[in-house]
C-alpha cells in the first residue's frame, strides 16, 4: 500500500504497480469540448480493495470512470486493465451507470435486464436456458430482489432500480466492479443492502471502485481513496489520503469547515 | 368483393400485392420496434427520403446505358445507394457537428426530396416516353406488379427479418442502455449503423407497395400500437410484426376490393385503425384504463377523506364526497354517519394514527414508504404488529382492525 500525494508521486511507485493493477490509468485527458474534464490523470487500483473516487460536482469523477471504460474517447493517455488492454479485458469488468442514464418506462422486466449480464454466455442467437435463470435469480437474491422478476422496470422504486443494475453487474461474474454512484438518491434500505454485496465481493477477492458523494461515509465503506477535481489530488489507503488537508485542496472553498472538522474527528 | 379479397380470390395481381404487403408489414413492424425503443423513429422519414435521388439517377444511368428505364432491381439500387448516403450524412451531422439529430433529420430530409423532385422534373422533360410511373415510388403504385417484383419484395423482406432477428439482442441492449453496452465492448455505433441499415432495407423493398412517404408509417406505427399491450421488449417486437403484418394484409385487401383505391395509404389507415383501437382500449396503457384508474382513485380518495371528516365530527362540504358516502352506506342524506360509517370512520382514524407511528420509525421505513393516505394498514403490517402499534398509541382498545 503506498501512498502517492500528487506533489511528491513517485514515479518507480507508480510503475512498479501497473503490472498487477486491476485498472492503471496513466496520462488520461478527457475533454468535451475546449475545457478538459479530467487533465493528466494518473490511477493504479489496489487489487481486491474498495475505492472511492471522491471530488466535487464536474470534477470529472463520473468522466474519469467512462473514459477508463472506453465509453468516452480520451484525447490522450493509457487504460490498462490487470497489466492487458481494456479491448482485451472486457469480460473481467463490470459496470453499474447511473441510473439516471436510461429511460425506465422501457418495456421490459427486472430479469431480463439482468440477464443482460450473461449477454457473452447467451451469445446472439442462444436460448435463455434454466441455468441462465437460476444464476440471474442469484443475483437478484443476493440484492434483495428476488421478489420483483416479473415486475417492469418502471414499477420499481428508484432504490430498487440500482439494485437491479447492481444486479445485472453482479451476472457478469466479473473481477473488476466500476460503479458511478451507486448511492446517490437511494433509501437507507438499498444503501444497506448494495455495501453488503460490495463487501461480499471484496470478500472473494474481487476490485471495488465507486465515484462516491457522501463525504460521511467514507471511512466506514472504503479502503482507498482517489481524490479529484480534475487533476488528481491524491490516492492512498484512506487514513493516510483521506485527511481536512487533502479535502481542502480537492473541494478549495466549497467545503464547509464543519463538515471538514466532522471528517477530521471521525477519523480520530 | 371484400371477402373475395379477404380469401385472395381477387385475381391474381391482388393476390401478389396482397402477399408482398403482408411481408412488407411483418418486416416493417418488427424492423421499426428497434428503432422506436432507441427512440430515433423519425430517422426513417429522413432515410426514405433520402432514397429519391437515387431512384431518379438509376433510371438515367439505366436509360443512359440503353437498358430498361423500369428494371426493379436497379432502381431499389438506385435507391439503396442514396439512402445510404444520406444515412452517413446524418449520421456524421449529429455525431461531428454541435446539431441535433432532429435538425439533421430535418436537412438531410428536405435536402436530399428537394434533389430527387428536381431529378423528377428532369426526367419528366428528356422526353424518354413515359417516365415509367417514377412518380409511384412517392407514394406507391400497386397497378402494374409484376410476379418478379413480388419476388423481389418477399426475398427483401424475410432477409431483413432474418438479419433483425440474429442482432435483436445487442439491438435491445443498445436501445436500452447504450452507455452499459459499450463498457461491455459492443460496437454501439455500428449496431446502430446495421439498424438503420435494416430499416433502409425495409424502406426500399417498400418503396413498391407504399412508397417513400408513407413507408414511416409501417414502420413506426406498428410498434407504438404493440407497446400499449406489453411491458416486454420482445413480445413488443413480436405484436408489431403481427400488427404491421395484418394491416399490410387487410389493407391490401380492401384497396383490392374496390376500384381506384390506392394500396399504399389504405394500409396506412388500417394501421392507425390498430393504434386507435389499442389507444383506446389497451389494458393499463390505454387512455380508457387511465380514466377508469383515476376515477376509482378519486372515489377512495373521496370516500377516506369523508370517513375520516365523520370520525372527527367535522362537516362536509364536497357534494362529490357526500354522494359517495350516502351511496356506500356510510353515510345518511344530511351528512351524519350511519352505525357502518360510525364503524368505517372510526377504522380510518385509527389507521391514520398507527401510520404515524410507523411512520415515525426508522425500523418500519420500508412499510413506511408504502403509506399514500388510502392504504388499509392491516395490508402492510401483521396483526401482531399492529398490536404492537396500538399499545404504543394507548386509547381506545378493540378497536377493528
Amino acid at each position: 500500500m503506498t501512498l502517492e500525494l500528487a506533489a511528491d508521486q513517485g514515479v518507480s511507485v507508480a510503475e512498479r504497480s501497473v503490472e498487477d493493477s486491476p485498472l492503471a490509468i496513466r496520462g488520461l485527458t478527457v475533454s468535451y469540448g475546449q475545457k478538459p474534464a479530467v487533465f493528466s490523470v494518473d490511477m493504479t487500483v489496489q487489487p481486491g480493495a474498495m475505492t472511492a473516487i471522491i471530488g466535487p460536482n464536474g470534477a470529472g469523477k463520473s468522466t474519469l470512470l467512462k473514459a477508463a471504460l472506453g465509453i468516452v474517447s480520451p484525447l490522450s493517455g493509457q487504460v490498462t486493465v490487470y497489466g492487458k488492454p481494456l479491448a482485451d479485458q472486457r469480460a473481467r469488468i463490470a459496470y453499474v451507470p447511473q441510473r439516471a442514464s436510461v429511460d425506465w418506462d422501457f418495456p421490459t422486466r427486472v430479469i431480463d435486464v439482468v440477464l443482460m449480464g450473461l449477454s457473452r454466455q447467451l451469445g446472439l442467437l442462444g436460448r435463455v436456458r434454466a441455468r441462465h435463470m437460476a444464476s440471474a435469480m442469484d443475483c437478484l437474491r443476493r440484492v434483495g430482489m428476488r421478489d420483483f422478476a416479473d415486475r417492469q422496470i418502471g414499477q420499481l422504486s428508484g432504490g430498487q432500480q440500482q439494485r437491479v443494475f447492481l444486479a445485472r453487474a453482479l451476472a457478469q461474474d466479473a473481477d473488476l466492479y466500476l460503479l458511478d454512484e451507486p448511492f446517490a438518491g437511494v433509501d437507507a434500505a438499498t444503501e444497506k443492502a448494495i455495501i453488503e454485496v460490495l463487501k461480499s465481493l471484496r470478500e472473494g477477492g474481487k476490485t471495488v471502485v465507486v465515484v462516491h458523494h457522501d463525504l460521511a461515509t467514507v471511512t466506514d465503506y472504503f479502503d482507498h481513496v482517489f481524490l479529484i477535481n480534475t487533476r488528481k489530488v491524491v490516492e492512498g489507503p484512506v487514513a493516510q489520503a483521506f485527511t481536512a488537508e487533502t479535502l481542502q485542496s480537492a473541494y478549495g472553498g466549497r467545503l464547509a469547515t464543519a463538515q471538514i472538522d466532522q471528517i477530521s474527528r471521525a477519523l480520530g | 368483393m371484400l371477402w373475395d379479397a379477404l380469401t385472395l380470390q381477387l385475381g391474381y395481381n391482388a393476390t401478389l400485392v396482397a402477399v408482398g404487403a403482408t411481408l412488407l408489414g411483418v418486416s416493417a413492424g418488427v424492423t421499426g420496434t428497434f428503432l422506436f425503443l432507441r427512440k430515433r423513429a423519425l430517422v426513417s422519414d429522413a432515410i426514405s427520403h433520402a432514397t429519391l435521388p437515387g431512384v431518379c439517377l438509376a433510371f438515367m444511368v439505366l436509360v443512359a446505358f440503353g437498358g430498361d428505364g423500369r428494371n426493379l432491381i436497379g432502381l431499389l439500387a438506385g435507391s439503396a445507394i442514396s439512402a445510404w448516403i444520406g444515412l452517413l450524412c446524418m449520421n456524421w451531422l449529429t455525431r461531428r457537428t454541435r446539431l441535433a439529430e432532429d435538425a439533421a433529420i430535418g436537412a438531410i430530409l428536405s435536402v436530399f426530396f428537394g434533389f430527387g423532385i428536381v431529378l423528377l422534373t428532369v426526367i419528366q422533360t428528356m422526353g424518354v416516353g413515359r417516365q415509367a410511373g417514377l412518380e409511384g415510388f412517392l407514394l406507391g403504385s400497386t397497378a402494374g406488379m409484376l410476379w418478379a417484383d413480388a419476388l423481389i419484395i418477399a426475398i427483401g423482406g424475410a432477409a431483413t427479418l432474418v438479419l433483425v432477428m440474429i442482432i435483436r439482442r445487442p439491438m435491445t441492449m443498445v436501445a436500452f442502455d447504450p452507455e452499459y453496452a459499450a463498457a461491455r465492448g459492443l460496437p454501439v455505433h455500428r449496431i446502430d449503423l446495421a439498424m438503420m441499415g435494416l430499416v433502409m432495407a425495409v424502406t426500399v423493398v417498400g418503396l413498391k407497395i407504399v412508397g417513400l412517404i408513407l413507408i414511416v408509417a409501417l414502420l413506426i406505427i406498428p410498434p407504438v400500437t404493440a407497446r400499449f399491450w406489453t411491458d416486454r421488449s420482445d413480445r413488443v417486437v413480436l405484436l408489431a410484426g403481427l400488427a404491421g403484418g395484418l394491416a399490410g394484409y387487410l389493407g391490401a385487401a380492401l384497396s383490392a376490393s374496390a376500384p381506384n383505391l390506392p394500396t399504399g395509404p389504405i394500409i396506412v389507415l388500417v394501421s392507425f385503425a390498430f393504434f386507435a383501437l389499442s389507444l383506446l382500449l389497451a389494458p393499463v396503457r390505454g387512455v380508457l384504463a387511465a380514466v377508469l384508474q383515476h376515477l376509482k382513485f378519486q372515489r377512495r380518495v373521496h370516500i377516506r377523506q369523508g370517513l375520516l371528516a365523520l370520525a372527527q365530527d367535522q362537516k362536509i362540504y364536497e357534494p362529490l364526497t357526500l354522494r359517495l358516502l350516502k351511496r356506500a352506506g356510510l353515510a345518511r342524506a344530511d351528512g351524519v354517519a350511519t352505525e357502518a360509517g360510525k364503524a368505517r370512520a372510526a377504522k380510518a382514524l385509527r389507521d391514520e394514527k398507527r401510520w404515524e407511528v410507523v411512520r415515525a420509525d426508522q425500523a418500519h421505513e420500508a412499510t413506511a414508504a408504502l403509506y399514500d393516505g388510502l392504504r388499509d394498514i392491516e395490508t402492510v403490517l401483521t396483526q401482531d404488529q399492529i398490536t404492537e402499534i396500538d399499545r404504543l398509541i394507548g386509547g381506545p382498545q378493540g378497536v377493528p382492525s
